[in-house]
């Protein structure tokens, strides 16, 4: 009986990007894990969370702890809803200590996917290849609540034929932050602009982050300025062979 | 909310060369920062960090109790302790002390809280002279601005504009050179120096034990402010407290570098009162202004609480990816950046500028290099709560709230959320490519404010949970 | 009246009782380092100041000397500066002790020469406590300082002194941490020395 992963493919991941989902399944089973994939599963709460709809963020958050109740290991392609799972739910259910309970439960369950790779699996490489020249972009929530950093540097290292170039502001924000995006449109759409500058000297072709959100950020900022870079899930990365 | 947030932020982002000045000066503080917290350099960097915060939280904590002890030990070196609600009672104070004593011109050192309680204005208002002696706030007195950044005044400007303003109010001729521009200055405040009656400095720290005020600077106009005149005014915020001398170490360790990534400031001025008998010079008179001008109002909350924690030492502002697109006269209040994100809604009420705490990426920077470590974006999301329960409490946002109700309801019923998936694959466009602008059906305000300035992704043909189906 | 009302809401919103001790403090902390001449000097260089290490008190008079040639000095009244035998150059006129007439001559004057109470190898600080023998203006009002320490005062660092002076309140009015010469860096972060106070440092260690 091979260890089983469930998957949490998050709402951006199930209704824009499908194949990072894909990618990550396919990199999982490849490494002799069972996945399985609950489809009474939607979204995290995160963008009520963010924009202050607590009671709304909490009953997506209900709903979350219902679906996961009995996975063991929840694989999640994203460090912001990793994040949101494990840092912030407390925060909803902070007054109801049964609920408080099934948090403290969940969080230890809940991997952002290239740490379940090195800490739960204890793979670093996973077979994949890959040519061409990649640069990698820190997502907030993963760096700095998660603190993941060599993590996935040290997975794509492991990655035959591909090369890995710093950029001078790899630890800088791409502009995303949700709601922000659309908010404060020009800001966001600023940052952005300062990002793709450093990934361009960078020489690279493939922008490969955690979380597609950013990269949803940054490839639309790229398409827009019309740079040949295209952005990668470090998921799909590693799927490649 | 899109309506309500300033203008300035659109003329900053409009402005190349506004933009390279921000963006070049916080680059230069956050590489001089960086090099002086260097491993190699100050191994223990994350403990003073840690042990700051415990000692802050140790002092907010019991506020009254060291406020006491500083006045009786003030009062024990000859100075005394003014408490005062806000800058009409500073003012008056000041203006009462300056009229006893036949007091006409008042040097002033660099004091974001003076800054705060609109102590020049309303000195002048009273025609008393208030001269600011720090270089930028020299520059942006005269230029009748506020200050652009909490330790980098005058950030924004570059030598041609400070040119232009020394040409338009000192009557002299243009001169571009910042050497040069600098020795003016000291020149013209050199003279208000020795003829002032009163110098009014601010305090980096109000030490308890020792009933004493640190003033942190590189110039020494902070050091003539406080020993040439006759009367040193020192004003300062309640939460600037700290028990004892002997925690400054870890404090002025940490702010310098923070600040300009400096291990000590040219001057550290350690104060407490008056001329001693035998002391050759220095002032005749000293006191100590503690302002409350909102402060107490977050007090009853202990996760509020920290934002007084602050020790103004900029870094979050040079971190803040925000902050360097919209600069700091796009906030609401003197206090910019992150810090100023915090502290303005709580001093405020969060029905002021209520965009404010959305205005951030939620990237954590802030948090990352705050020398007391507040977490900063913890509160941002609080102080998002609370506009949105002010809001649902007025009856404003009805919109925005019933999408996210929407959201939720739809979250929590699956075959309703994929349902809507699969809608928006039928009718979406078709061919995969990413859009540049957006057809009829999809031509509202978030999906605009996306494609004002990057492409769009179309809908998945299929979703994840389509394909895993037919996997 | 403002007093009461601030302390009152304090207390009201910490739930505090007028006159309640805080609970103990956290323990200080203080990681005192070891003198050494190399840091101090190379400190103090790094930030534009001159440094000389004096063999004899004739050396350090020599020293100054120089500087002072063909300009106006003022020296303070410390014993330190009288042992060297700087306050009999001609050119070195001293502080005495009235404070206005202190004033005009440090204000008129090119170099001010004091002593300093104790220097801070890891940072090359000078550390200056207002006295009879130290005003605070010498350091201050002419474009020029000269100081002069005695090897014994070069300490380890602010920890060290705070160690060593843990309420610098009970000695003095005003205790100065000096690391270098008046700096800015105002209009475009470009650094100028000597905007309000003294753009050359001058340390004689003897």
């Amino acid at each position: 009986m091979p260890n089983r992963a469930s998957l949490f493919v998050t709402c951006i991941v199930d209704q824009l990007f499908p194949n990072v989902g894909i990618s990550m399944a396919s990199v999982l089973e490849r490494i002799g894990w069972a996945v399985d994939f609950n489809p009474a599963q939607t979204c995290c709460g995160q963008p009520a969370f963010n924009s202050g709809y607590r009671q709304e963020a909490r009953s997506v958050a209900v709903h979350f702890l219902d679906v996961f109740r009995d996975a063991e290991y929840i694989v999640v392609p994203s460090g912001s809803c990793t994040s949101m799972i494990t840092h912030h739910f407390a925060e909803l259910f902070a007054s109801e200590p049964s609920r408080l309970e099934e948090v403290h439960s969940l969080e230890k369950r809940v991997w952002e996917f290239s740490r379940f790779l090195l800490e739960v699996a204890k793979v670093e490489d996973v077979g994949a290849s890959f040519g061409g020249i990649a640069t990698y972009h820190d997502s907030c929530h993963a760096l700095r609540e998660l603190k993941i950093k060599s993590g996935p540097r040290l997975l794509l290292s492991k990655v035959k034929g591909l090369e890995l170039r710093e950029m001078d502001i790899a630890e800088e924000c791409c502009g995303f932050g949700g709601t922000f995006s659309v908010k404060f449109a020009e800001v966001s759409g600023g940052m952005a602009r300062t990002k793709i500058q450093s990934i361009q000297k960078t020489g690279a072709s493939v922008v490969v982050s955690i979380d597609s959100s950013c990269l949803m950020q940054l490839q639309g900022a790229l398409h827009r300025a019309k740079l040949p870079v295209r952005t990668m899930h470090l998921a799909e990365l590693l799927a490649s062979r | 909310m899109a309506a309500t947030h300033p203008e300035k932020i659109a003329t900053t982002l409009a402005d190349a060369n506004l933009q390279l000045a921000i963006y070049a000066g916080t680059g230069r503080l956050i590489d001089h920062r960086k090099n002086a917290i260097a491993g190699d350099l100050l191994p223990d960097y994350q403990d003073l960090r840690t042990y700051a915060n415990e000692l802050k939280k140790h002092t907010i904590d019991n506020l009254d109790y060291y406020l006491e002890q500083v006045e009786a030990n003030v009062a024990a070196h000859g100075g005394k302790v003014v408490f005062c609600n806000d800058g009409v009672e500073v003012a008056d104070f000041i203006l009462s002390l300056a009229k006893v004593r036949g007091a006409k011109l008042i040097v002033k050192s660099k004091s974001m809280t003076t800054e705060e309680l609109d102590l020049n204005e309303r000195l002048e208002h009273h025609h008393l002279e208030a001269v600011e002696t720090d270089l930028g706030e020299y520059i942006i007195q005269l230029a009748g601005v506020k200050p652009y950044h909490i330790v980098a005044p005058a950030l924004h400007m570059t030598r041609y504009d400070v040119a232009d303003i020394f040409t338009e109010k000192l009557g002299i001729e243009r001169e571009v050179v910042p050497e040069k521009q600098t020795m003016i200055a000291r020149a013209v405040l050199r003279q208000k120096f020795l003829a002032a009656d009163i110098g009014i400095t601010g305090a980096n720290f109000v030490v308890a034990d020792s009933g004493a005020v640190v003033v942190v600077e590189n110039e020494g106009n902070a050091r003539l402010t406080s020993s040439a005149p006759k009367i040193h005014i020192a004003v300062a915020g309640i939460e600037k407290l700290i028990p004892r001398a002997q925690d400054l170490s870890v404090f002025l360790k940490l702010l310098g570098r923070s600040a300009t990534g400096q291990p000590l400031t040219s001057y550290t001025s350690f104060l407490s009162g008056p001329r001693r008998e035998g002391e050759v010079d220095g002032p005749e008179e000293f006191y100590l202004i503690l302002i409350d001008n909102g402060r107490t109002k977050l007090l009853a909350d202990p996760e509020r609480r920290q934002s007084l924690y602050c020790i103004r030492c900029g870094a979050c502002l040079n971190h803040c990816p925000v902050y360097r697109k919209i600069g700091g006269h796009s906030y609401p209040w003197v206090y910019s950046g992150p810090i100023g994100a915090i502290i303005t809604p709580q001093f405020h009420g969060v029905a002021k500028d209520p965009w404010l705490p959305f205005a951030s990426s939620l990237c954590g920077a802030c948090a990352e290099v705050c020398p007391v470590k507040i977490d900063i974006p913890k509160l941002l999301l609080d102080l998002r709560a609370d506009v949105t329960a002010d809001k649902k409490a007025h009856g404003s946002s009805k919109l925005e709230r019933f999408a996210f109700q929407t959201f939720a309801w739809v979250m929590r019923h699956p075959r309703v959320y994929a349902l809507g998936g699969r809608l928006a694959a039928m009718f979406g466009p078709k061919g995969g490519e990413w859009l540049s602008t957006a057809p009829w059906f999809m031509n509202v305000a978030p999906v605009r404010g996306w494609l004002s300035q990057r492409d769009l992704p179309p809908p998945a043909a299929k979703s994840f949970r389509q394909l895993w189906k037919e996997r | 009246m403002s007093r009461e009302a601030i302390l009152t809401r304090i207390r009201s919103a910490l739930g505090r009782q007028a006159g309640q001790p805080p609970p103990p403090l956290p323990a200080i902390y203080l990681r005192p380092s070891r003198p050494n001449l190399a840091p101090f000097f190379a400190c103090i260089e790094r930030l534009n100041g001159k440094t000389l290490k004096a063999g004899s008190p004739a050396e350090a008079r020599e020293y100054v000397a120089g500087l002072v040639k063909g300009k106006r000095a003022v020296a303070s009244n410390s014993s330190v500066l009288r042992d060297c035998g700087i306050t009999t150059l001609d050119e070195v006129t001293c502080a005495g002790t009235d404070k206005a007439t202190l004033r005009a001559l440090c204000a008129e004057s090119d170099i001010g020469i004091s002593s300093a109470d104790y220097g801070l190898a890891d940072t090359g600080t000078l550390v200056m406590l207002s006295s009879h023998q130290e005003p605070r203006m010498i350091s201050l009002l002419p474009p020029v300082h000269i100081a002069i320490v005695p090897e014994s005062r070069i300490i380890g660092n602010l920890d060290e002194l705070l160690t060593i002076l843990p309420t610098p309140a009970d000695l003095s009015s005003s205790m100065v941490l000096i690391t270098g010469p008046s700096r800015t860096g105002d209009i475009e972060q470009i650094l100028v020395r000597g905007v309000h106070g003294p753009g050359e440092l001058h340390v004689v260690v003897i």
